[in-house]
């Protein structure tokens, strides 16, 4: 096992790299600059804020300025916010994703998985319709809809709940947590019940059946485990997705987060914030990726990694 | 946000015609004043906290890199220029307490308030102001609103790099007494010294904390608040400057601004009693907002002219003044106001904004003709310029990303679709690709502009297509406009100053170099407990002038409100 982690850390590493490098070009081809604004400013000092943030370098050069940097864990200033540094904003804004997106995480995964499982039990029958139906509802309805729809009831309408804002307190994380969930329970409830279904039917199921072991017992010592291989495959990217944040929801509820600095960053050409926000994200899909796969040779015990067993 | 306007409407239209306002819009008690124009103790609600939604979170709290109105807004609550606005906009003495013009209009000697100190208790001094100006102005420093100070004798050759920014024309001739010298006879000077890039900084700190001198902690200012909190994409607190020169007649503790990306969020934030000031409202919904929340809705003109602005380097508009004006005559503009934007913008066919003290824009003749007889010009000079219905104009008409430009857009070519028979490609940019194509001139044909001026005068609006401005985005290369501006900078007789600027704004309609469509109002929800404000052609609101007035009932919402974020 150790054996295969620093394997899969070293081709992390080259992963990253592309990225990084990808990213650098690619945010640079875009027209317009960070300093361009609606207010012409005079030539002298274009050129004096080109030189102190070195846009006037060759652009190799200053790929090779940030890759040692960032090396060194620095991700440069920020070029729109001008009184913080990328790591400022980063360390600001992660604790406030980090939190929501982990309290939905959670969320989605306990729902999810046992309405998910309730239905399969239940295949063809009224419940698992009716179950199955409010997924798709769930799946479909976008959250820009579902949050404000959230807020006019609970907050302006009821006054339960703040209309947004950011504290780290239980009301203030319902209606964001709720919204990002929601989309997540029906996606888990759907996939946890197709391959929970397909497990119920294969034929070592049938086995311990025969052998009159307790329905309970089949369903939570045999059946779901492997049933949830598929669930936990689906959690790793969206795991990194939902921890870095969503604009939607930042933007409805005026949270704090990181999300909103993917596409702020792109628009205002903060060409140092987009690529400390896109690091983040392929450190942490690399990072669940590999704890799916962990998880996976403990969920399976045909997985074994170093042992020249199959890998999937 | 398209279900958000169904619930709205649904709440609004249920009840019949006359829906009960929404019961969070507590009413005010009376307030009477004290001889120094203070309000009474009694009237006034105990905890003096106030929540103002302020638009996108500032770039920077530097007010020599400060850029846009947010940062603005809160920059003049924390730092003060040598004058400052009075709530009706007026410019009244503000670090300095008098101050003397030379008769050639050239000198300019402030006196500064010996009560002013920074925030720290330190006494502020000429040489602050010495040193600050030199900051704003060095090429290093990057302040990108530096042409405010380009009046100051010598700021042009400093801009160029020609001279250092020890250059600068301005002395402190004591530890109180700070002079300026200019360049030209500049009218609308002190109107400048409010604005940020002229307010002084602690040297000090910038030299302790380099880009991080304005954090909370960091940041000493000299106005009437303190910066006391600072979270990005949330919240900036200030709290009252003991140190303030005037910090016995401000009421209000502490006051909050809060960032918003989404015009709705904060309408909602305001419904649900968060906010007592909001810093738009949602588009589209005035007629709702009206109906029910008129006591808290503000609508004012103000400072800015939305327009389209032709590209004069290119066809089709190069050399052919008949279309241009056709087409400026061709569009409706009181149903682009009352049906489209919505909002009770003014329409107007001038570049300048109404409500100047001492400028009264030139009318074209086509403003006083009707609507059909300027479609019927506009036909007219159409078919002079060699278009009719066998040879249709095709045109592209570029704007930037937002929905009201886009509606604009569309209303507009449909306009000259019905009027002459113009085809007309929409083409919809990113704000930074659309300021770069702009600028290039190589594909724009005609484009969305707009401004809003930068200082109370006429000349904000009319520099602007001097040949040389870097915002000339219509290429407008007239050598007579040129030399007028030229006059208009060394005219030293306020009434010849105010002609020729008359003059200039003729030639500017005459040549059609724009399309005019409204001229700008500011809008937003207030409660009617927050008083003390004024509107004001500026939009300049300083929360030392406000104050939170008790409620007509016992109970009181906004004691609770919002604090705990």
């Amino acid at each position: 096992m150790l054996n295969y982690s620093l394997r899969r850390l070293g081709s992390a590493v080259p992963t990253l790299f592309l990225l990084i490098t990808f990213a650098f070009f690619l945010i640079r081809v875009a027209p317009g600059g960070p300093f361009d604004s609606e207010r012409a400013l005079p030539p002298e000092i274009e050129a004096n804020l080109a030189a102190k943030y070195h846009l006037d370098e060759p652009l190799v050069v200053q790929y090779a300025r940030y890759l040692w940097q960032m090396v060194r864990g620095d991700l440069g200033p920020s070029f729109h916010y001008l009184d913080w540094s990328v790591n400022d904003l980063i360390a600001q804004g992660a604790p406030v994703s980090f939190a929501l997106g982990l309290a939905a995480l959670v969320l989605a995964l306990a729902i999810g998985v046992v309405v998910g499982a309730w239905a399969a039990l239940r295949q063809n029958r009224p419940t698992d319709y009716t179950v199955m139906s409010i997924a798709m509802v769930g799946i479909s309805i976008p959250n820009f809809v579902m949050a404000p729809l959230l807020i006019l009831v609970f907050a302006v309408m009821l006054g339960w709940l703040p209309a947004g804002g950011w504290a780290f307190s239980f009301d203030r994380m319902v209606l964001p947590v709720i919204t990002l969930a929601l989309p997540m329970i029906a996606y888990i409830a759907r996939i946890t019940r197709g391959s929970m279904i397909e497990v119920l039917h294969s034929s070592y199921i049938r086995t311990v059946r025969a052998k009159g072991m307790p329905e309970k017992e089949v369903i939570l010592r045999h059946a779901l485990k492997p049933a949830l291989l598929p669930v936990i495959s689906y959690l790793g990217p969206a795991a990194a997705a939902i921890l870095t944040g969503s604009v939607v929801v930042e933007r409805i509820f005026t949270i704090p987060g990181i999300g909103s600095y993917f596409v702020q960053g792109a628009l205002n050409r903060d060409y140092t914030l987009v690529m400390g926000v896109v690091i983040l994200y392929g450190v942490l899909i690399i990072l669940f990726n590999f704890l799916v796969d962990l998880l996976y040779a403990w969920l399976d015990p045909r997985i074994r990694y170093d042992e020249g067993g199959t890998e999937t | 946000m398209l279900v958000l306007a169904f619930g709205l409407a649904g709440c609004g239209a249920d009840s019949g015609e006359a829906p009960a306002p929404p019961p969070r819009l507590p009413e005010p008690m009376e307030v009477a004043f004290d001889e120094a124009g203070r309000p009474l103790e009694a009237a006034l609600a105990r905890t003096q906290v106030i929540h103002r939604g302020n638009g996108e979170e500032p770039q920077t709290l530097d007010p020599h890199l400060a850029e846009g109105v947010p940062s603005a807004n809160i920059l003049r609550d924390l730092f003060e220029g040598l004058t400052t606005t009075a709530p009706d906009g007026r410019i009244v003495p503000g670090a300095a307490r008098h101050w003397d013009i030379s008769r050639d209009g050239l000198t300019y000697t402030f006196y500064l308030d010996p009560q002013a100190r920074w925030s720290n208790g330190e006494p502020l001094t000429a040489q602050d102001f010495v040193w600050s100006w030199q900051r704003a102005v060095a090429p290093a420093t990057g302040a990108s609103n530096s042409r405010m100070l380009a009046p100051v004798l010598h700021a042009e050759a400093i801009f160029s790099g020609e001279l250092e920014p020890e250059a600068l024309g301005v002395t402190a001739l004591s530890d109180t007494t700070f002079q300026v010298q200019l360049a030209d006879p500049t009218p609308y000077f002190l109107g400048l010294l409010t604005h940020p890039t002229t307010y002084p900084v602690w040297r000090p700190s910038l030299e302790a904390f380099g880009a991080s001198h304005v954090r909370p902690g960091n940041l000493v200012s000299n106005g009437a608040f303190v910066l006391s909190d600072w979270q990005v994409r949330s919240r900036i607190e200030l709290s009252r400057n003991e140190h303030y020169r005037e910090a016995d007649a401000v009421v209000v503790e502490r006051v909050v601004y809060y960032s918003f990306e989404d015009e709705n969020t904060e309408f909602n934030r305001f419904r649900a009693g968060d906010l007592h000031w909001t810093y738009q409202v949602p588009s589209g919904q005035f007629s709702w907002l009206e109906r029910n929340m008129g006591e808290a809705l503000m609508v004012a003109p103000w400072f800015g002219t939305y327009f389209f602005s032709f590209n004069l380097t290119r066809e089709p508009f190069k050399e052919d003044l008949a279309l241009r004006r056709a087409l400026t005559l061709a569009i409706d503009r009181n149903i682009l106001t009352e049906r489209v934007s919505r909002f009770g913008e003014i329409p107007t066919f001038n570049l300048i904004p109404p409500g100047l003290p001492d400028y009264v824009p030139p009318v074209p003749e086509w403003a006083d003709l009707s609507q059909a007889e300027r479609e019927q010009e506009a036909r007219r000079l159409y078919r002079q310029a060699g278009y009719g219905p066998d040879r249709a104009l095709s045109v592209e008409l570029r704007y930037n990303t937002s929905e009201n430009h886009r509606k604009i857009a569309v209303a507009v070519a449909a306009m000259w679709k019905q009027v002459l028979g113009v085809r007309t490609r929409l083409v919809n940019e990113e704000f930074r690709v659309f300021l770069q194509n702009r600028a290039q001139r190589r594909v724009t044909q005609i484009f969305r502009a707009g401004w809003i001026g930068d200082y109370q005068d006429a000349f904000t609006f009319l520099e602007l297509f001097h040949s040389g401005h870097g915002r000339n985005d219509a290429g407008y290369d007239n050598p007579r406009y040129d030399r007028l501006l030229e006059r208009i900078a060394s005219e030293r007789i306020a009434a010849s100053r105010r002609n020729l600027m008359a003059e200039a704004e003729r030639m500017i309609l005459a040549d059609q170099v724009i399309l005019p469509v409204y001229t700008y109002v500011s809008k937003r929800l207030v409660d009617p407990r927050l008083q003390g404000w004024q509107e004001n052609v500026m939009d300049h609101h300083l929360t030392r002038h406000m104050f939170l007035v008790k409620a007509k009932s016992s109970v009181e919402p906004s004691e609770e409100v919002g604090d705990g974020d």
